[in-house]
């Protein structure tokens, strides 16, 4: 029996604040790794808020029928005992945050207020202004402090997880990282390893991603051995500002508070509506508000794949905006306190283009926003026979967890607006408890593994140290960063064909083979981000050839996944999950598949033109759900 | 018009500081930080010399995390925000500075290191202290919109670190922790919650490296790319430092109100 449980959380965003402050609040002492000061993380950048089915809306709104939107919404894709788990303890999450201070809107009364969001007819988005992101995770961040303060958590900021440290029997027993700001590398030990790092965005580069979010972890990890799943789904957010430097995101909250997208409407022009009948394009010289006349139920509030989907569309019909692909959503006519609401992303707006959105439509783009698929982990349901033999989290590596968009739960094939917030908070509480429970089953702590082990892993990390700082080739990382993406975002993002991707597996292919003759720009050591850039950068292609060679393969439209080719959700074929492995000999990732843990809701068509409220039922829901809360 | 600039950058590590110009293509959507990634890509000074990459910090690049703050034109602020052709258009000047800012300690080119603001969030003791995150079946105490908004406002900062760069009492001969920190502590007074830990923090705010050393400049409310009403929460911590100084002269517990 180990009694002082040490674990090593890598990342400190949500998912990785709320898991450290859960495991420091069980006994745990915790070393808190983050490549930026915690507090700047990029779960900042959440603007419209978090979903929580409480019903204080008088809209007999529930955990359940929130269950079920969120596993309709990802297109029956996800493992629905976590979402329905997750659902379940959204009540208990918003209750702490509030109780932790986050300043959440309110209603006159002095309650907690909650706004419409994407694929749902209920007030179910609790928000604060448009930055609630920003606040959550600042809530969060000091309740760690607190802790760090009392000696329970321990931070490494402005240090970059690069190795896990595998025992003889494959036991996660420590990381090897470095130090961003003179590239030391250190070892740390301790009996786990949660992950927590985040999405993927800057493998497209323009993202509406942090640029901390590369990907890399994930990467080095797929590397080491573990198992990555549904890599090939994307999420494309409808609006977005194109930048040199990134695409911006505008909150789908903008809509959901009565933002409306439009183009000018051509009526010499048809288009095929989604219930099969062709109607024409608008009036000509007239808004036309495609999507409210596609899909009157949810209209702007549609999921955020068929919103990106429907746009680029109807700019392929040569509607949008100076004939590119982007449209108008217009604010101009919501009333003030409802503008004021939305407030700091009308700003940013403002600030980016010049033009004020409470005065002008704004001009909008769909652009590469999260990434749903992410690491394999297990996720035994309650009343599985082997629940207690199981870990929740963990990987396939044992001792190491992963948790927030990093791994693949929750959201499936598209992830509904406001979902994310969510999964992250509830994924690092589930750590929060799985990891001490897990540490109490093991037989012997890192203290008593070998040193040769941690030497052996720290060694290899300093060869590959030594060998890319004195790289001396003819290409630049950087550029080869802008090929990459060029590709990415034109081949694998809300349309794809094969013979396309076939191409793109190759180019990224050749891209690897001319990153072995990198120059490296900078040779020194302090603050060296060219040297951290094309380390990461290695590992980043390797997970492009995941999402690339996944799509490939799976020849149907799901969700984000959309394939003209074959333009139907195929269930016969293709309701499984897709697992990359990384093949050591060969040169692309091995693709299997396996069953979704489909226990409480059959797949049905996922249909937003017309939708009543109705009051779903879940089937098999165990008796012994226990919240980690 | 001339359709190049010239991004005139204050690098180097301590001790070691010099200027060094980058010649660039104008371009109607370049911030800041999109020019340095041209840097990056292409490390050609305006000699025409091969150099290193410029290092800077960035994050989110949308103004909310707080990691991109540097002296542009000699001025604290945001370069995700500074857009290229506003500088140029409102100063007449194709030439633009970067510069780190000097209130913390250099690591390289555009880089500090802020460690000293976190630790400052650590001093005012900046959290509400839950008895745990264990569901009681109950929320917080219930707040007005009024109130929430005004918390709201003072928890937009994101340590970002301008308000410290424009203070002239920040400096070697102080230990004044700055306007972000005091306004920390009217947020988390502001709290219902936190409020009953107000006499701490107020103590933390009576000390050296409290509101003693704000100088009552005002530059920090003219730099906060968040509008956050820095000059209105000091004068605030200021009011209430002297009734708790009262306070703990009288010897009483901090039971009832006696304001």
């Amino acid at each position: 029996m180990i009694k002082k449980k040490e674990v090593i959380v890598v990342g400190g965003g949500l998912a990785g604040l709320a898991c450290a402050m859960k495991l420091a609040e069980k006994g745990s002492f915790v070393k808190l790794i983050s490549v930026t000061k915690v507090r700047r993380s990029h779960s900042v950048c959440a603007q419209g808020g978090i979903n929580i089915a409480i019903n204080l809306k008088g809209e007999d709104d529930s955990p359940i029928i929130h269950a079920y939107d969120t596993i309709k919404g990802g297109d029956f894709l996800a493992n629905q005992p976590p979402v329905l788990e997750m659902a379940l303890a959204g009540p208990g999450i918003l209750r702490m945050m509030d109780r932790m201070g986050c300043p959440l809107n309110r209603t006159p009364e002095g309650h907690v207020d909650f706004r419409r969001f994407g694929g749902t007819l209920y007030h179910r988005t609790a928000f604060c202004g448009a930055s609630t992101g920003q606040q959550l995770l600042y809530s969060l961040d000091e309740q760690v402090r607190r802790y760090e303060t009392k000696g329970l958590i321990e931070k490494f900021e402005n240090h970059e997880f690069l190795r896990l440290i595998l025992d003889e029997k494959g036991i996660a027993r420590g990381i090897v990282m470095h130090d961003l700001f003179n590239l030391k590398l250190e070892v740390l030990k301790a009996d786990a390893v949660v992950i927590a790092t985040g999405g993927l965005g800057l493998i497209y580069k323009k993202s509406t991603n942090s640029t901390f979010c590369t990907g890399a972890a994930n990467g080095r990890l797929y590397m080491q051995g573990m198992k990555y799943a549904n890599g090939e789904f994307i999420q494309i957010h409808p609006s977005c500002i194109p930048g040199n430097d990134k695409m911006r995101l505008i909150s789908e909250s903008v809509r959901g508070e009565g933002g409306r997208i439009w183009v000018y409407g051509n009526s010499s022009k048809t288009i095929e509506f989604p219930d099969g009948t062709t109607h024409p394009c608008g009036k000509t010289g007239e808004p036309w508000y495609f999507l409210e006349e596609m899909y009157p139920a949810f209209g702007n509030l549609v999921p955020r794949d068929i919103g990106a989907r429907e746009v680029l569309r109807v700019c392929e019909l040569g509607l949008g905006i100076d004939g590119k692909l982007q449209v108008h959503l217009d604010v101009t006519h919501l009333p003030p306190e409802t503008q004021h609401k939305l407030e700091s992303v009308l700003d940013i707006y403002q600030k980016f283009t010049g033009d004020d959105p409470r005065k002008k439509p704004m001009k909008i783009c769909p652009g590469v926003h999260y990434t749903m698929g992410g690491a394999w982990t297990d996720w035994p349901a309650a009343d599985d026979s082997d629940r207690l033999e199981r870990f929740r989290h963990m990987t396939n590596l044992k001792g190491c967890f992963n948790i927030g968009e990093s791994d693949y739960h929750y959201h499936g094939a598209n992830r509904l607006g406001a979902n994310s917030l969510l999964s992250c908070i509830y994924s690092g509480l589930v750590a929060g408890v799985e990891v001490p429970r897990y540490i109490d089953s093991l037989s012997s702590s890192y203290t008593q593994t070998d040193e040769k082990i941690f030497g052996d892993s720290l060694r290899i990390e300093e060869q590959i140290q030594e060998e890319l700082l004195s790289k001396d080739g003819s290409e630049n990382v950087h550029q080869l960063h802008d090929e990459l993406s060029d590709w990415m975002v034109r081949f694998v993002t809300v349309k794809r064909d094969n013979p396309d991707l076939v191409k793109a597996i190759d180019k990224i292919k050749e891209i690897r083979t001319r990153y072995e003759n990198i120059g490296m720009a900078d040779r020194g050591k302090t603050l060296n981000q060219t040297y951290v850039f094309a380390h990461q950068f290695k590992a980043m292609l390797e997970i492009a050839l995941v999402i690339t060679k996944g799509a490939l393969l799976r020849n149907e439209f799901r969700g984000a996944h959309f394939k003209p080719e074959f333009p139907e959700r195929d269930d016969a074929n293709w309701l499984k999950t897709t697992i990359a492995t990384f093949d050591r000999k060969g040169d692309e990732p091995v693709i299997t598949y396996e069953p979704i843990d489909m226990r409480h809701l059959d797949p049905i068509q996922r249909d937003y033109t017309k939708a009543k409220k109705i009051v779903p039922t879940l089937k098999n829901i165990p008796e012994n759900i226990e919240l980690p809360l | 018009m001339d359709n190049k600039y010239t991004l005139k950058i204050f690098r180097g590590t301590p001790g070691n500081q010099y200027w060094e110009e980058f010649e660039l293509e104008r371009n109607s959507a370049a911030n800041v930080i999109s020019a340095l990634m041209e840097i990056q890509k292409n490390p050609i000074n305006k000699k025409g010399e091969v150099t290193t990459p410029v290092a800077w910090e960035q994050g989110c690049l949308e103004e909310v995390c707080g990691s991109c703050s540097m002296l542009i034109n000699g001025k604290p602020r945001q370069s995700c925000t500074a857009l290229i052709e506003n500088y140029i258009q409102s100063t007449g000047s194709t030439t633009i500075t970067l510069a780190p800012f000097t209130k913390f300690p250099l690591i390289r080119d555009l880089c500090v290191d802020r460690t000293s603001m976190f630790e400052s969030l650590k001093k005012i003791r900046g959290w509400v202290s839950v008895d745990g995150s264990e569901d009681t079946g109950q929320f917080g105490p219930s707040i007005s919109p009024e109130v929430q908004e005004a918390m709201y406002t003072l928890s937009t900062c994101m340590t970002c670190g301008c308000c410290t760069e424009s203070c002239p009492q920040v400096n070697e001969k102080s230990d004044f922790m700055g306007p972000a920190a005091m306004s920390q502590i009217r947020f988390f007074n502001a709290n219902p919650t936190g409020k009953l830990e107000k006499s701490d923090r107020m103590r933390v705010a009576m000390g050296d490296e409290g509101i003693a050393g704000c100088g009552n400049a005002q530059n920090c409310v003219k730099v906060c790319p968040k509008n956050i009403p820095l000059t209105e929460s000091l004068a605030l911590i200021g009011r209430e430092a002297s009734k708790q100084a009262i306070k703990d002269f009288l010897g009483l517990p901090d039971a009832g109100n006696i304001d």
